[in-house]
């Protein structure tokens, strides 16, 4: 299970939203599964040896977020940890009102919370139309506010500071969603250090397992109904499991540590992506070109269809994502690519893995903008669009 | 199939994206500017691809929901043609 993922596993993958685990967190996983899997709140041995080793890995994700130690619970899952989030601002803020101002391409986790409709429009690039955001901040019964530092599927930033200092001045707590950029914008130091009161992150996004991480800065009003749960600072009701915090602490370490040449490599890997899309006809490339993610693409192919042209790049060994309608469980195109006003069909989404977790990402890089061209027209020859 | 004045509709009601928009593509090829086209579809999806590709293509297009489920989308061919690749910012 934690076995290293060979080049053989990644080749060809450019979809790395949830990817493999960087190599070194692999084999600290691997490591941790003898030391450290006993239930750190218990008192016999094998319990304290985990509980150290939790309180150290805990130390090194607080630093990845700015916070300390004692503001920090881990939880299940990042979508797990938003819910929380948004839930204990809402529940210490019930007297201030019952909405949640968020933007219209948040996390569909956050805009499936009570209070959250409806949500704020954007612009075609996905970021916030700011003085709308204002507009919903000060109409009254507003509980809490929640922004995205970037969106992960266009990768579009967020205006983090303007929206923080509108919160600040209306007194509307903020929880800042950091689940698609910690650790890939900006390194080891924040965008935006002191924005949000609450502020939420995926271990998966650095090279951790896909773990969520909340922070609630000491002085912030929240509070879970019901009497307090056990673990996790009264936040979680059993702790997390360890091996998988240390796998999380050390791709925090390995990530933060390259960051100098891995975030300007991945940016110039997606500038390559955007002309190579851009130079097909009737080819949209979608997010802000410069205000963005290093790592994140998304571009939409008119007169195609998304699934077919998954298939058609995967028949080339190329593994990309797709917001499509076609593509997804639901049926329903991606909320992020509607809410833009951009193409939802024929869409293709490239999430970068780490250079340390595929050494081969440049060269796949470079394959597929040689190869999709040629991908799209044998999409569009297969349902009879070449010509229209 | 005609609408009221020789408006040309296109009936896309039970298909799925990218379906809708490829068989209004068809339907405008050759039509002057200022030509209008009818469009009949039920996907959710092409509530943002028919004016994604309106805007891409240079068109105008309207749009209003019916109560059976359906949306009538209504094109105005656009005079300039398509809008260049990087008019916009995106």
């Amino acid at each position: 299970m934690a076995r290293p993922p060979t080049d053989a596993d990644v080749a060809g993958l450019l979809d790395a939203s949830r990817g493999p685990l960087h190599p070194v967190a692999a084999r600290t996983l691997e490591a941790s599964l003898s030391v450290a899997w006993a239930d750190p709140t218990r008192l016999h041995q094998p319990a304290r040896r985990a509980r150290a080793l939790l309180d150290t890995a805990r130390e090194v994700l607080a630093e990845a977020l700015g916070v300390r130690p004692d503001e920090l619970s881990i939880h299940d899952s990042p979508e797990r940890a938003l819910e929380l989030g948004i839930a204990g601002l809402r529940h210490a803020r019930r007297r201030a009102g019952e909405r949640v101002v968020a933007g219209a391409t948040e996390r569909s986790v956050v805009l499936l919370q009570p209070g959250t409709e409806p949500p704020v429009p954007v612009d075609h690039t996905g970021r916030v139309q700011v003085q709308a955001y204002a507009g919903a901040l000060t109409a009254g019964g507003v509980a809490a506010a929640v922004l995205q530092s970037a969106n992960g599927e266009v990768g579009t930033r967020q205006p983090v500071d303007e929206v923080d200092d509108l919160c600040r001045a209306s007194g509307v707590p903020l929880l800042l969603d950091l689940t698609a950029s910690l650790g890939r914008d900006g390194g080891t130091a924040l965008r935006s250090p002191t924005a949000g009161a609450v502020l939420v992150a995926d271990a998966a996004s650095f090279g951790g397992p896909p773990i969520g991480l909340l922070a609630v800065r000491t002085g912030a009003r929240w509070s879970l109904p019901g009497p307090r749960r056990a673990a996790e600072h009264g936040r979680e009701h059993a702790p997390p499991w360890v091996p998988l915090v240390l796998a999380a602490a050390e791709a925090w370490r390995q990530t933060s540590a390259a960051r100098e040449l891995e975030e300007p490599a991945a940016r110039a890997l997606v500038d390559e992506v955007r002309r190579a899309a851009a130079a097909v006809p009737d080819v949209e490339v979608v997010g802000d070109p410069e205000a963005r993610l290093p790592h994140v693409v998304t571009f939409s192919v008119l007169y195609a269809d998304g699934e077919v042209l998954l298939e058609e790049l995967a028949a080339r060994d190329l593994v990309v994502a797709s917001g499509s309608a076609c593509t997804s469980s639901v049926l329903r195109p991606s909320h992020v690519l509607a809410a833009m006003g951009v193409l939802t069909h024929g869409n293709v989404r490239v999430t970068l893995p780490l250079e340390a977790v595929s050494p081969t990402r440049a060269e796949d890089v470079g394959r597929l903008c040689r190869e999709l061209p040629d991908a799209v027209a044998a999409v569009r020859q297969r349902l009879g669009t070449e010509h229209l | 199939m005609r609408g009221p004045a020789g408006v040309p509709v296109v009936d896309a009601r039970g298909t799925r994206c990218p379906v809708p928009v490829i068989r209004l593509a068809r339907a405008v090829r050759g039509l002057p500017p200022g030509a209008t086209v009818v469009l009949l579809a039920d996907d959710v999806a092409a509530w943002s691809d028919v004016p994604a590709w309106a805007r891409m293509k240079g068109h105008a297009v309207s749009l209003h929901e019916e109560d059976e489920g359906w949306t009538v989308y209504e094109v105005v061919l656009g005079a300039r043609g398509p809008a260049p690749q990087d008019a916009r910012s995106t």
